[in-house]
């Protein structure tokens, strides 16, 4: 008789847990990453849509009107933004993505009549030649950070902080910081860039106030002012940042992405999204400014349903940054180049991933030209084929957002509320205060009206 | 010289004539009167003219002035000169925290002390300060010069890049990746240029040089990420 081979894995340290395990003992360095949190987190998949019944009366469901328009900004702003749909594009610097990439993005966010949005590292002109609407980051780096580019945003984006890696700063490994990269941000070439992880000039709340005055001064109050926080006290930093005067509150949830942060920051560090969009809200609704005050979330956008279930709960648009590098072909197996596909598996392997699994962006030796500022590898990615790529995405979402909204029997997508939504997890139930799935329970507000 | 009273007119209201009239009308002096430490007074400039702040300024004078020469006749709160792009902007008095951070060029001069983290991010800018700095003074600075007659606080110069600071007093301790090195005729006469512009009298002999030793440029110089 054979013997049996027993295999039990142990859940405290599982395969997963020993190879971090034996990496760290061989290396004596924590990971560096790109992209989002990979662990399985509470979110928007959690919620589902009661949709019409008899109860309610639904629109047909592509004929009937219904409007995407979404304006920013109406706070304080002389020139508010007007969008045509309430998706747009996250902050992504120039270094961690090609020039070619950024023009890419703001084609295809021109087309879509919506925004994209600078990064880490300055605007570049392809960007702003490509981008009716840009919304222009100040950093805590402040890297090409000047009054002209200021002066040529459509609106300014004070950022203190990013769901991937709230309280910690940024950085662009040496690999990613070109000539043209290392010029932008006053750098030498190749140097590991970090990012500071708190602005230089202000602190507390009381002195981002006078901060946002400043740079409405510099730019005579005509450009909407956006505060961008990491998700984590939400509820108490949204309230600081409309204290402060901000025009738009941009919430970044965990599920965010990066072009390069510690993993252990990735994965450990901030709330979810889902829970952070409750607290954003509640934030506004306690300072009666929901609706005066636009709120954008952020941190693991990925559907239509995604964006409708975030307006629903009380978002006035979303952002995306990780979905917008899939659409340009980011963790493809190939790459598009005069019309013709090429095979990037062995540059994936180079990497020790594949197609799918890839989060190597620190490297910036992006298989498929995204991540990237090599001269060869950046040429895998054509602005008009990525434009077009990221135009088709933000269309299938407006599609199904609207599709979502009239099932809804809303002719307006800013019309969804949290009554047309259940939770199907008690947690989500929770954090989204949305009740559980056929019950009228809520977790934490027994006995509380909502 | 144009004179504006901001008991008579809103920040708001300044500002605007500067951005606006000044350029327009070719104005080359003005003076702005009963400043009372008003914020971001004089900033966004983008024109050739002498600015007189009679008086003590708030947050952000001269914020990221370009072509201006703003002179403040009293002490100015945070962000003097932030982000500054060209021009000057000079302080006759004390100057508090984060004075110059993040500038890309021209000279900020500070006749008294300024306070923490003096020429934090600098980028190009050149400070001559006339008294001491506090602590953690030119944090992670890129690029420019500062120059400090008095002493410097701990932490100086923590996380450098290529920006080159000279102490002629005390330091206190010195910030990560941040050493003493020799100075050489180039450095003596880099700093007199810079005491001569801000119109100091100190002998560049008594100056250290502080630079980068470049250990944390590189974070994982290790060949074999296996990332």
């Amino acid at each position: 008789m054979s013997k049996r081979l027993v295999l039990e894995e142990s859940a405290s340290f599982n395969r997963k847990v020993i190879e971090y395990i034996h990496r760290a003992s061989a290396t004596g360095l924590y990971e560096i990453r790109g992209m989002g949190a990979k662990r399985s987190l509470p979110s928007f998949d959690d919620l589902v849509f009661l949709a019409a019944s008899a109860s309610r009366y639904p629109l047909e469901g592509y004929r009937e009107k219904c409007v995407t328009k979404t304006v920013l900004g109406t706070r304080f702003a002389k020139k508010p933004i007007e969008l045509d749909i309430p998706i747009t594009i996250a902050g992504m610097s120039f270094g961690a993505l090609s020039a070619n990439v950024k023009e890419a993005l703001g084609r295809a966010a021109t087309e879509m009549g919506t925004s994209t949005t600078t990064g880490d590292g300055g605007m570049t002109p392809e960007e702003r030649l490509s981008s009716k609407t840009l919304v222009y980051q100040c950093l805590p780096s402040r890297y090409g950070f000047n009054p002209d580019d200021l002066r040529k945003a459509d609106a300014i984006e004070l950022v203190i902080g990013q769901g991937a890696k709230p309280g910690g700063g940024g950085m662009l490994l040496g690999q990613k910081v070109s000539e043209r990269v290392a010029k932008m941000r006053t750098l030498p070439v190749g140097v590991d860039q970090r990012s500071a992880c708190r602005h230089p000039d202000w602190t507390g709340p009381d002195d981002l106030a006078i901060k946002i005055q400043e740079l409405r001064e510099i730019t005579e109050w005509e450009k909407p002012v956006y505060v961008k926080i990491g998700a984590t006290r939400t509820f108490n930093d949204v309230k600081l940042a409309v204290h402060a005067g901000a025009d738009v509150i941009v919430v970044d949830g965990m599920q965010g992405g990066t072009a390069a942060t510690q993993t252990v920051f990735i994965e450990h560090v901030g709330i979810p999204t889902l829970a952070a969009l409750r607290q954003a809200v509640d934030a506004l609704e306690d300072m009666n400014m929901r609706g005066k005050v636009q709120l954008i979330i952020s941190g693991g956008i990925r559907t239509g349903a995604d964006v409708a279930k975030a307006l629903a709960m009380g978002a006035d648009a979303v952002a995306i940054g990780q979905g917008i590098l899939y659409s340009l072909g980011c963790n493809s197996p190939t790459y598009v180049q005069n019309g013709e596909h090429f095979s990037a598996e062995a540059e994936y392997a180079t990497l020790n991933t594949a197609p799918g699994y890839c989060h190597h962006c620190h490297t910036g030796k992006c298989p498929v030209g995204i991540t990237t500022q090599d001269e060869l590898l950046e040429q895998r990615l054509d602005p008009a084929v990525g434009a077009k790529r990221v135009k088709n995405y933000l269309k299938t979402l407006n599609m199904e957002l609207t599709t979502v909204a009239r099932a809804c029997g809303k002719s307006n997508v800013h019309h969804l509320e949290r009554e047309d939504l259940v939770a199907l997890t008690v947690e989500a139930a929770a954090m989204a205060r949305i009740p559980l799935a056929g019950t009228d329970w809520i977790p934490g507000m027994e006995g509380r009206r909502f | 010289m144009e004179s504006l009273d901001l008991r008579k007119i809103s920040v708001r209201e300044l500002n605007r004539f500067l951005h606006q009239e000044v350029p327009a009308r070719n104005i080359r002096a003005i003076e702005i009167l009963n400043p009372d430490g008003k914020h971001n007074l004089a900033c966004g400039m983008d024109a050739p003219v002498k600015i007189d702040i009679r008086g003590h300024g708030g947050y952000y004078v001269g914020g990221m002035n370009k072509q201006a020469e703003i002179t403040v006749h009293g002490n100015v709160g945070w962000g003097v000169a932030e982000n500054m792009m060209s021009g000057c902007v000079r302080v006759k008095g004390f100057a508090s925290e984060s004075a110059g951070a993040s500038g890309h060029g021209g000279t900020l001069i500070i006749e008294g002390d300024a306070s923490l983290r003096c020429g934090i991010s600098m980028k190009g800018i050149d400070i001559v300060v006339g008294g001491s700095v506090g602590n953690f003074s030119c944090f992670m600075a890129q690029a420019g010069r500062l120059v400090v007659c008095g002493d410097a606080g701990d932490g100086l110069g923590d996380s450098l890049y290529e920006a080159v600071i000279y102490v002629r007093g005390k330091i206190k301790s010195l910030g990560a990746d941040a050493r003493e090195e020799p100075m050489t005729e180039a450095d003596y006469a880099a700093v007199k240029e810079l005491l001569d512009r801000a119109g100091f009298d100190c002998d560049p002999k008594e100056f250290k040089r502080v630079a980068s030793a470049k250990t944390l440029y590189n974070w994982n110089a290790d060949a074999n990420q296996e990332y």
